[in-house]
């Protein structure tokens, strides 16, 4: 038996749940948690944090309260767990949500995240899918985060880099969000785990194609020289290995911009299409945001390949 | 000439820049990588394939898979090898008199030093020997940002000589964490005796 209510779930592989209480009103529910990505158990707080409430604003929700979730070895320096809780309890606060309380167990490896509800107008929420063709896809964060924590792992990442990466995954996606709300928006979401080509493929939904512009992606510059040196993640093959079929990418786009196309984020963007003779618009208030950010492609109709990336 | 590296046991981007290490050593011959999963040994495909260089794959089993990667005929790039070898006998002995790098600024003189330790422990060849003197010194004791690669260096075989005097002077003799304490006649003679003196 389907609940009506039950509005967004699993089945389209959103980012958040979905269920509505009354005609204008629905609760958007998300968790998120995973082992420290950075050595700073503060700055590991806050992007754990913002990755989390990032699920609600691609529904174009607003976070109202989260919990926290907490693996924490017993034996371990508490310390180092209130730092983790301050960075993540002071994202929440700057997301204007409450933090409400949390639950915390005994592990052999450190994981922390939250579980935050926010609400939305029922009929104002963003799903992955529902691109059109004459869309514009934009991105609101740059990428390469993955491939630079991965090559601070083994000492290969200078301290600039790291500087960014941290920077871009510790801010919220709370402004973009703010800024695409004013605009019509036809489909959503947060850029992470599966890369950039990944959520894209999930946001076509077998509807519609779309070309990628390999020389406008806003990236760390320096992810790009990682990549091109081969310093170059596991999780990134898989994904590759996972899109194999679906996209095609032109012999004059560099490796370097492949691998970042593949590369698992971490609080990565969002990723909004929107209709093309907005574009432009939305781009001009996002960049006022001061995070690299771009017209990544164009949506079109549906073709022989579902990406094409040149 | 063929030589072999096992990454079996290392994740990702690990094999790929055991292989590039070992790949930078030979100038003929065939490197075979044994790893211990396919997205691994798809990582080195890549590579191969991204530098040009003729390869085989073959997978033992579910957790041992082989690549072998044809190093050519490159007569150019022997030449080349060459030439970047420095060319003299004796020690290399790396000079470390301050803890800043260069003149101008000082924070921005200890992060060029930091890098600069740092890159000396990522060298194909080590040096034989880094002498500290002066401000140098405050290298080598607990919180400097340079001591985990200091003490890589130590590790894996390079003498690491601190100046007594300069430590006594900053009065961090019992805070000093890596290498052993010297003296001017073997700071003299480390440099007398050696072929080639790096000071950054």
């Amino acid at each position: 038996m389907k609940d009506p209510n039950f509005l967004v779930g699993f089945d389209k592989s959103d980012d958040a749940a979905v269920y509505r209480l009354t005609d204008d009103l629905a609760i958007v529910q998300t968790l998120d948690f995973f082992p420290p990505m950075v050595d700073d158990p503060y700055v590991f707080g806050q992007v754990a944090a913002a990755n989390a409430l990032s699920d609600v604003y691609a529904m174009g929700a607003v976070p109202k309260t989260a919990l926290n979730i907490v693996c924490f070895p017993e034996k371990m320096d508490l310390n180092v767990l209130s730092q983790v809780l301050q960075g993540g309890s002071e994202k929440v606060m700057e997301a204007g949500a409450v933090l409400a309380g949390g639950h915390s167990i005994d592990d052999v490896d450190v994981k922390y995240g939250l579980s935050v509800t926010g609400i939305i107008d029922p009929r104002k929420i963003y799903t992955n899918v529902g691109c059109k063709p004459g869309d514009v896809l934009l991105l609101t964060k740059p990428l390469g985060v993955g491939i630079v924590c991965s090559a601070n792992r083994v000492g290969e990442a200078s301290a600039e880099a790291m500087q960014q990466a941290v920077r871009y995954m510790t801010t919220l996606n709370k402004y973009a969000a703010e800024v695409v709300r004013g605009f019509p928006v036809h489909a959503c979401t947060d850029v992470t785990g599966f890369g950039f080509l990944g959520h894209l493929h999930e946001m076509l939904g077998s509807e519609t194609s779309a070309v990628i512009y390999g020389n406008r992606i806003p990236h760390i510059p320096e992810a790009f020289h990682y990549a091109e040196e081969f310093l170059i993640t596991g999780a990134a093959q898989r994904n590759r290995n996972f899109l194999e079929g679906f996209v095609e990418i032109g012999p004059d786009v560099p490796f370097g911009i492949e691998e970042i196309l593949f590369d698992p984020q971490t609080s990565g963007g969002l990723l909004v299409s929107v209709p093309g003779d907005v574009g432009e618009q939305v781009l001009e208030e996002l960049e006022k945001l001061g995070l690299p950010c771009g017209i990544v492609g164009e949506v079109i109709e549906r073709g022989e390949r579902e990406i094409v990336v040149r | 000439m063929k030589k072999t590296v096992d990454a079996t046991g290392l994740s990702c981007p690990l094999p790929v820049i055991e292989t590039k290490k070992a790949l930078k050593e030979m100038s003929r011959g065939e490197l075979e990588v044994i790893v211990d999963n396919t997205i691994a040994l798809q990582n080195l495909e890549k590579m191969a394939k991204q530098m040009g260089l003729d390869h085989q794959l073959e997978t033992i089993n579910e957790n041992k898979h082989i690549i072998r990667i044809l190093v050519g005929d490159t007569a150019g790039e022997e030449a080349r090898d060459v030439e970047a070898a420095p060319n003299v006998s004796g020690k290399t002995v790396v000079v470390l008199s301050s803890d800043t790098m260069g003149s101008g600024d000082q924070d921005l003189g200890r992060v060029l030093m930091k890098g600069f330790v740092f890159a000396l422990t990522e060298l194909d060849r080590l040096p034989d020997k880094v002498l500290l003197y002066n401000s140098g010194v405050k290298l080598s004791v607990a919180g400097s940002d340079s001591l985990g690669d200091l003490q890589k260096l130590e590790e894996r075989g390079v003498e690491i000589l601190n100046c007594g005097t300069c430590l006594n002077f900053f009065n961090l003799t019992n805070e000093l964490a890596v290498g052993s304490v010297t003296n001017m006649y073997e700071i003299v003679q480390s440099q007398m005796e050696a072929g080639t003196i790096i000071q950054p």
